[in-house]
């Protein structure tokens, strides 16, 4: 049996494979940053990083059409904000669903779940209109105020919480005086926290891609989250690659600090949601 | 809950203080009402963000609306009818379904063979996972200008490399089917290690004693994937082709920034990897503003996505129809 699972020099060699594909792009973006940008133009090209990074990142943060610092630092800040945010009420909602009993709960969650499918990206217009009513217009609380919960956030506590969470012991700090507040946060909070690390990760990186719907409504320059100071040095008329492949390389650096740190539970997560869903 | 509430011990036996009985109402409106305070954040917020935009869209995609105009006047279906007779909007749905197709499809059938690899007694188990994974948490817009760039006309590298088997130069940006090719490779790269996982997850939920007994009824490793696994993934498998329909017919970031210059949001001077998502930004927003139109657009792709997600789900369930019946579970 062990015979048909065994992995032979060609698994590796696949994945082996694979896995080149999978790097190079992020490898040779981090080479065209350290180069001059005589380094589009050399035939073969080039594959191994040069000494010209430190200039590039200077010249970088002196652009100014793409205020790349500003992005950095708004992103920054959407992106701890929102993760906050979406972690503190998933798992607040996420605990209700799965433990406690009220009226409405079953077709409350077929509510949630069915958010999960719809594509509300097709709803940018109105929420223009609203952020304009709202003079958020171009201002942070435009992007960050919407995504301040997810329906898949809480449905992912809501099947952990299932599981991680014990009945008996809720009843317990019942029987002890708890209310429900204090049990959310001395008992089921501390149970749900390896799973609610799992989702704030993720939720950390897809706010720190967004790019759709800060395009639509950041619309002053100096005001820009990072993916809209990398339009910005992109759609450039004068494009220095090696300057735009230097802010490419720093936008993607901290979602690959965060998975090189914590991608076994990052991958945990992946593979346990797709169990269950 | 009553029961509970009975079972406290009685800490005050005269029950004349007034303190035990406001905690017991208090305790009671609690257990009863509480619950509705934590799922309410969700509920409000999505509301007022999520499913009230999604309504009024269809509200908006119903009159002559834009920024300028102080009125915003009723035109019922105007705004549909013109849309049905825009070339443009047809040419940028066959854009995109062109570029879900090519992309999907590949992509997942790479996933199974990626997965199949995977589920394998391997050294250094998690490494492998990450390596095929990392590409899905890079940021979008960062990949898709080094696609750009390696898909480059000139100077790109993959022009290079066919140079060395005998392909000349294509100019993947003025071409409409490679722009198609080279917006679909970016979504690949980013999505197969993704859904190789999560065939895994599934994969790892098969019981090893079916696979045994195929064997020794002497059904090879080929002959077992395909009548013992991919049957059984199919549950997975339409979960990940109604996620992939999801977002691959509102493609946006990639073909946005595989373009660059004052034609991007066109998808190039002749709109060749213009998506319907990126058509509904041109005439909603900057350069036009025309809201009304926009919203129209929008239900239309949201109509696209239902319709393309059916009949997705329906060829799938009989695509796997015949084999079911050989693994009995």
């Amino acid at each position: 049996m062990t015979r048909v699972w065994s992995a032979s020099r060609l698994t590796y060699l696949a994945l082996g494979l694979s896995a080149l594909l999978s790097i190079f792009p992020i490898y040779w973006m981090f080479v065209v940053a350290s180069r001059t940008s005589d380094a589009m133009g050399q035939v073969p090209p080039p594959l191994t990083p040069g000494g010209n990074l430190g200039a590039n990142i200077a010249r970088l943060f002196d652009n100014t059409d793409a205020y790349f610092l500003t992005g950095l630092i708004n992103s920054t800040i959407v992106a701890v904000t929102v993760t906050v945010s979406v972690v503190f009420f998933a798992t607040l909602a996420g605990f209700a669903f799965a433990k406690l009993r009220f009226r409405g709960r079953n077709a409350l969650l077929l509510v949630i779940v069915a958010t999960m499918m719809v594509p509300t990206q097709l709803g940018v217009i109105p929420l223009y209109l609203l952020m304009t009513k709202l003079n958020w217009n171009d201002r942070l609380p435009a992007v960050i105020v919407p995504a301040l919960v997810t329906g898949f956030g809480v449905f992912m506590m809501r099947q952990y919480a299932g599981q991680a969470v014990s009945t008996e012991l809720i009843e317990a700090a019942r029987m002890d005086g708890c209310n429900t507040a204090r049990i959310y946060w001395n008992v089921v909070l501390p149970a749900l926290r390896p799973a609610a690390a799992v989702l704030g990760l993720l939720t950390f990186m897809t706010t720190w891609n967004d790019f759709l719907w800060p395009y639509a409504v950041l619309n002053d320059p100096e005001n820009p989250t990072v993916q809209l100071s990398l339009r910005a040095l992109s759609d450039g008329y004068y494009q220095d690659m090696s300057q735009v492949f230097t802010g490419t390389a720093i936008a993607t650096l901290p979602l690959l600090l965060v998975f090189v740190l914590f991608g076994r539970q990052i991958i945990g997560g992946i593979m346990e949601g797709a169990v269950k869903a | 809950m009553a029961v509970q509430l009975d079972a406290r011990p009685p800490v005050a036996p005269a029950p004349r203080h007034s303190r035990p009985v406001r905690g017991a109402r208090l305790s009671r409106f609690d257990t009863k009402y509480s619950p509705y305070l934590y799922i309410a954040p969700f509920f409000l917020l999505f509301g007022v963000f999520g499913a009230y935009p999604l309504a009024y869209t269809f509200w908006v995609s119903l009159h002559d609306w834009d920024l300028l105009g102080a009125e915003h006047p009723f035109i019922g279906l105007d705004n549909y009818s013109q849309l049905l007779a825009d070339p443009d909007f047809w040419h940028s749905v066959v854009n995109t379904l062109g570029i879900f197709v090519i992309s999907t499809v590949p992509q997942l059938l790479a996933a199974l063979w990626l997965a199949n690899l995977l589920n394998r007694q391997l050294r250094a188990r998690t490494t492998w996972r990450m390596a095929v994974l990392v590409p899905n948490v890079t940021s979008t817009a960062a990949v898709a200008i080094v696609f750009a760039v390696l898909f480059g006309r000139e100077f790109g590298m993959i022009n290079w490399l066919l140079d060395h088997v005998g392909v000349s130069a294509i100019d993947w940006k003025a071409n409409r089917f490679a722009a198609w090719v080279a917006i679909s490779t970016m979504v690949d790269w980013r999505w197969t290690g993704y859904n190789a996982l999560i065939f895994l997850a599934a994969m790892q939920a098969i019981p090893r004693d079916l696979y045994e007994s195929a064997s020794i009824d002497g059904a090879g490793r080929a002959r077992q994937f395909w009548s013992i696994t991919v049957p059984l993934l199919k549950p997975t498998i339409i979960f990940a082709v109604i996620i992939s329909t999801i977002g691959g017919l509102q493609l946006f970031t990639e073909p946005r920034m595989f373009n660059s210059g004052t034609n991007a949001i066109r998808g190039g001077p002749l709109r060749e990897s213009q998506t319907v998502t990126m058509y509904m930004f041109e005439n909603a927003f900057a350069p036009h503003y025309n809201f009304g139109y926009g919203s129209a657009i929008a239900w239309l792709l949201f109509a696209l996505i239902a319709v393309v997600a059916a009949i997705n789900v329906l060829l799938l369930r009989r695509l796997g129809g015949g084999s079911r019946k050989e693994v009995s579970r």
